[in-house]
Parts: C-alpha cells; sequence; structure tokens
C-alpha cells in the first residue's frame, strides 16, 4: 500500500480506488511499526470510501485494528450526504474516562492506600454478572437514559458542578430513549453503577511530572505526588445491545452489499434509521454519564469515610472515547456542521471552543488519556491545531499490540499482581485470568503515544500520572 | 480442520478471535456457543438446571449465527443464565430464494449465576468482522468477538 510520509508524524495514504478522500496517520516511525502490522491501514482506507466522508480519514497514534472502523479512527460526514455507522462508534458506546482531583498527597494516603482501595472495591460493583447495587424500575431507566448524569445527580450522587465539568453536561439531550430495544433495557437494569471488565478500571494515582503548571493549576492538578482518582467504564450491556440492534436493522433496511466489511453498515445520517440510531447512542450515552457519575459518588463517600474527608475532589473532567457528534467544524473556510465518528479518540477542543467549561475556555479541554493496567496515564490540553488537523480529536489510550489469547498464554495473573506489587501498585481484581489478559506488555506504549500527540499538535502534555492502586472488573 | 476439536482461539490485537468446527452447520453452531460462553465461564461446569429455549430467524447464515451467539450475552446479562451445553439445534434454510429466512431453534442448558461459577471474563458483542462460513467435508466458521 502507497504510504506517503508528510513529515515525521504523520503519513497519508493518498486517494485510490474508491476511497472519497485520503486517510491519515499520526503516528511516530515506531508507532508506525506496530500499525502496519494488522489491518489499521486498511480499515482506514475502507473509511475513506464512505459517503458524505469530509476531508480526511485519521488514524490516532494508538491506531490499531478495530471491527470495520479502526480503533483510534476519527472521520467526519456531511449531515446531508453522510452517514452514521454504529461500527464508527463502537459497541461500548460512551466509553470513557472520569477524572477526580483531591487535596491529598501520596504521604497523606500512604498507611492506608490498601484499605482506600478495599473499600472501593466493596462499593463499587466490579465485574461481569454482578448486578448493580440499585434495583431499577424500567421507568426509572428510561428516565436516566433521557437524562444522564443530571439523572444522578438529582438523586443525590454528586454535585451539579460535576455535570459542567463533564462533556455535554452530561447529557445528550437529542437522546430518546423510546428507541431502545426491551433487550437492551434489560441488559441495562442489572447493570447500572458497574465498572465492568476488560479494559474498564478505577485508579487511585499520584501526578508524577507537570509539563504545563499553568494549564494543570486550572485543570485542578497542583503539584507532582497529588492524588487522584481515574475511572474508566462505558455504557455496559446496554450500549453494546444497541450497537447490536441497529447493525441489524440496518443490515434488514439498507444491507451491506458492496461493503468491503459488514462491520461498516451504516444509514445515511438524514434517513429514519439513520436518526433513530442517533438518538439511541446518546440514550446510550447518557446511561454511560450515569454510570460514571455514581460510581464517582461511591469513591468520595470512600474517601471521606476512610480519609476523613471528600472535600476538594471536584471532577477535573469526564471525556468520551466512543461517539458520534454533532459539532461545528471548518472545511475550505467555511463552518459546517458535521457528524464526527471518533472511535477509540478522545475529542480535543481547544481554546474558545463554546462546548468546553467556562474555566476551562481560555485553554482548551482538558484530554484524559488511560494508560494499561499499571503505567502512567496522561492529562492533556485540547489545542486550535486539532481542528485543522483532525476535527478536534486525539488518542484515547495505550491501544492493544497482543491479543488476550496470547496475553494468557504469556502471562500468569499471579504473577502480574506481584509484579506491579514490587512497583507499588495495589491491585484488587475479581479474576486473575482477566488480569493477566490486561498485563501491560500487550499495549502499544503509552509515552510513545502521548508523546506522539504532542509533537503533531492534536493534544499538548499538561502532567503524568502513575498508579498507586488499581481496581480491575 | 483440526480433527477432534470443537474450536479453537486464534490472534486478534484487541478482541477474541475463534473457528469453530462441526460435521453439520448444526454443530459447527453449537461448538460456537460453547467457543463463547468459555470466554466468561467454564460451560463444562454448569450444571443443567435450567433450560432456555432459543429461536433466531436470519436473512443469510451470518446473521443467524450473529443472533443465535449474541442469545447468550443477553441471556447472561439479562437474566443471570450461564450456557452449560447446547442440545437439540435445529437450522431450517429458506424455502425460497427470496425474501425468506433461516429459522433456527435450540435448547440452551445451563444454570443461574451464583458464586460457584467464577466468571473470568465478559464479550461485549458479537461482530461480522471477519466473520465466515465454509462448508466442505464439514463445517468451519469463523467470528470475532468485542470484549
Amino acid at each position: 500500500m502507497e504510504l506517503k510520509k508528510i513529515n515525521d508524524y504523520t503519513w497519508e495514504i493518498p486517494r485510490q480506488g474508491q476511497m472519497r478522500v485520503p486517510a491519515v496517520i499520526y503516528a511516530s516511525e515506531k508507532l508506525l511499526g506496530t500499525i502496519k502490522k494488522d489491518q489499521t491501514l486498511e480499515q482506514a482506507k475502507n473509511v475513506a470510501c464512505l459517503p458524505g466522508i469530509q476531508k480526511c480519514s485519521y488514524v490516532m497514534p494508538d491506531g490499531h485494528q478495530g471491527y470495520g472502523f479502526p480503533i483510534g479512527g476519527v472521520a467526519a460526514f456531511d449531515l446531508e450526504e453522510g452517514i452514521i455507522s454504529p461500527g464508527g462508534v463502537g459497541y461500548d458506546i460512551n466509553c470513557g474516562v472520569r477524572l477526580l482531583r483531591t487535596d491529598y498527597r501520596e504521604k497523606d494516603i500512604a498507611s492506608r492506600r490498601r484499605q482506600l482501595l478495599a473499600e472501593i472495591f466493596k462499593e463499587v460493583p466490579a465485574g461481569v454478572g454482578k448486578g448493580g447495587v440499585t434495583k431499577l424500575s424500567r421507568g426509572v431507566l428510561l428516565e436516566i437514559l433521557a437524562k444522564g448524569a443530571e439523572w444522578a445527580v438529582e438523586n443525590g450522587y454528586g454535585t451539579k458542578e460535576d455535570l459542567t465539568l463533564t462533556e455535554e453536561n452530561g447529557r445528550m439531550k437529542e437522546a430518546d430513549p423510546s428507541y431502545l430495544s426491551s433487550r437492551a433495557l434489560e441488559r441495562g437494569i442489572p447493570q447500572l453503577g458497574t465498572l465492568g471488565s476488560g479494559n474498564h478500571f478505577l485508579e487511585l494515582q499520584k501526578v508524577e511530572k507537570i509539563y504545563d503548571p499553568e494549564v494543570a493549576r486550572v485543570f485542578g492538578i497542583d503539584e507532582e505526588g497529588q492524588i487522584l482518582v481515574m475511572i474508566h467504564c462505558g455504557s455496559r450491556g446496554l450500549g453494546h445491545q444497541v450497537a447490536t440492534d441497529f447493525i441489524e436493522l440496518m443490515e434488514n433496511k439498507i444491507g451491506s452489499k458492496g461493503l468491503p466489511d459488514r462491520e461498516l453498515i451504516n444509514a445515511p445520517i438524514k434517513s429514519p434509521l439513520g436518526q433513530q440510531y442517533y438518538k439511541s447512542m446518546c440514550a446510550a450515552v447518557n446511561y454511560a454519564f450515569a454510570n460514571r457519575q455514581m460510581i464517582a459518588h461511591w469513591v468520595r463517600e470512600v474517601f471521606a469515610r476512610v480519609l476523613g474527608s471528600s472535600a476538594g475532589m471536584r471532577q477535573v473532567y469526564d471525556v468520551c472515547h466512543n461517539v458520534a457528534k454533532i459539532e461545528k467544524h471548518r472545511i475550505d473556510g467555511q463552518e459546517k456542521l458535521l457528524c464526527i465518528h471518533r472511535k477509540g479518540a478522545t475529542r480535543s477542543f481547544g481554546p474558545g471552543r463554546p462546548e468546553i467549561p467556562a474555566i476551562y475556555r481560555p485553554y482548551g479541554q482538558p484530554v484524559i488519556i488511560p494508560g494499561s493496567m499499571g503505567t502512567a496515564s496522561y492529562i492533556l490540553v485540547g489545542t486550535k491545531e486539532a481542528e485543522e488537523l483532525s476535527f478536534s480529536s486525539t488518542a484515547h489510550g495505550a491501544g492493544r499490540v497482543m491479543s488476550r489469547h496470547e496475553a494468557l498464554r504469556r502471562f500468569r495473573g499471579e504473577e502480574i499482581k506481584n509484579q506491579l506489587q514490587a512497583k507499588g501498585i495495589e491491585l484488587q481484581s475479581t479474576s486473575l485470568k482477566g488480569v493477566a489478559e490486561e498485563a501491560s506488555a500487550a499495549y502499544k506504549d503509552v509515552d510513545e503515544v502521548v508523546r506522539t500527540s504532542h509533537e503533531v499538535g492534536i493534544g499538548r502534555l499538561v502532567a503524568k500520572v502513575v498508579p498507586l492502586g488499581v481496581m480491575k472488573g | 480442520m483440526e480433527k477432534g476439536k470443537k474450536f479453537v482461539y486464534l490472534d486478534h490485537p484487541a478482541d477474541a478471535k475463534f473457528q469453530a468446527f462441526g460435521r453439520t452447520m448444526e454443530e459447527a453452531f453449537s461448538h460456537a456457543a460453547l467457543a463463547v460462553a468459555s470466554l466468561m465461564w467454564q460451560p463444562e461446569k454448569v450444571k443443567p438446571r435450567q433450560r432456555r429455549v432459543v429461536i433466531v430467524q436470519g436473512k443469510d447464515q451470518e446473521q443467524l449465527l450473529f443472533k443465535f451467539l449474541s442469545e447468550i450475552l443477553y441471556l447472561f446479562e439479562a437474566k443471570g443464565f450461564l450456557l452449560g451445553t447446547v442440545k437439540d439445534l435445529r437450522i431450517k434454510p429458506p424455502e425460497k430464494e427470496t425474501d425468506s429466512y433461516y429459522f433456527l431453534e435450540a435448547v440452551f442448558e445451563g444454570d443461574n449465576l451464583d458464586k460457584s461459577y467464577p466468571i473470568f471474563g465478559e464479550v461485549k458483542a458479537i461482530t461480522y468482522h471477519d466473520m465466515f462460513i465454509k462448508q466442505n467435508d464439514g463445517v468451519c466458521l469463523q467470528v470475532v468477538v468485542d470484549m
């Protein structure tokens, strides 16, 4: 495949065949090496063939092979001629990350770290097959789907300030829960307020390094050694079912003829089915916002109980990294509303965007990039350049390089747990098999991913954080 | 096809990929169900205390497989049901060339989730990515699931 080097961190697949636009990959030489080993480039090319795509099909530095769309893929579609695709959002709708700051320092929690983590593990339902704590009625679930984190705050989980520090203020207003299948609701009822398994986690972290003190301070990150809490999870079975349902509906109504991969199934965004998917997706987004809102609330309760206070545990931000959104962007100098698909990519709005909280508007939004289990995570800030370069998007994590199957062959959960402990990282998990699958060696080097984002200019480094305790579902 | 094997897992960077085998389509579908269940719990350890009748239709074999395997996830997450074995799986092909569906009927034997069954994984969804169903001497099918 022809791959043109634009600069040290930018590569282009020029238009060819059915491609309507070129594909652009942001990667260092090293990251490109791994990207080339799987189907990522082929998948980015396939996305470039979809109707109404604008400018480029993008791959973020953590890009890897998905199904249909690559993970780390960003694609914008015209609202008149374009499409919307469940595969372009991903099965885990509004998988995302929430970050809480604290006034605590490493020394303040040193003696009670293990207890803190154990209490959080007790309080937050973790893994699979573990029902949520609230027994929901269908009526309440519908309300949650319509109102998202707003519902949670109205019901005593957290504060109004949390909402202003969440993308979309914790609620996508276009949500219409009436389009969700009964199955989606049934899967959603027992799982509200659960973390889930796989790559999802909750971490106690400390700030290891601050790159940009001014922006860090605005985000609530004051100094090295400060304790933070990161929550990474999504819309659970409800979101997965929404994706599954609409893939089938689109197959039956529109069909996948002519698509290079059946997972690229889509509907014109203007069509009734396209709109129904969008409104259902928004409902699943809201479920995930409510989910993270509740989990954050329980974490604060544990801090208050164990350490005496949860004052100062302000939310830094909450970002979605599997989502489609209607946003205004400039195309050839013209402002235009577009449907931006981010599948394993984080929005990275720069200064001045009206969508971001007023306190961050002069600087850009916080971009939260979780690493893999036991490695560093990063806080970046969105940039003006990202609008031009990637429809205001950057990476979302480390990106897998090794299959779960191979990870299981190579690692033992017990060993990984001991290694983490030797590094001073506590681990609480429901399954040692899950621990082996998520071994950090199965992931790309997150340091290289964020460095690339910084160099390209689609998300600039603000702070590096490292885990002190990990809870895995 | 590997002789005697019901299914094998293959490498896929993000998710889980498997191939399932059978002398017939019915057998390969049943083995595929066990491959999905085995990513989350040990189906061979699940006691046959409950029965669930599963009926799905699909406009082609791939959609039939996609929907059949999705049943396992739905029954687990919404009903707390763990699949142990698949019984009496029958597939009825379309009667006419056009405008007709494949039908599948099967009985899932298994048990309700409780503490005696360790759950070690979570399959988010079945996908069509890299899916194939090949029928020669026997049947070999391939599925990638999102984890």
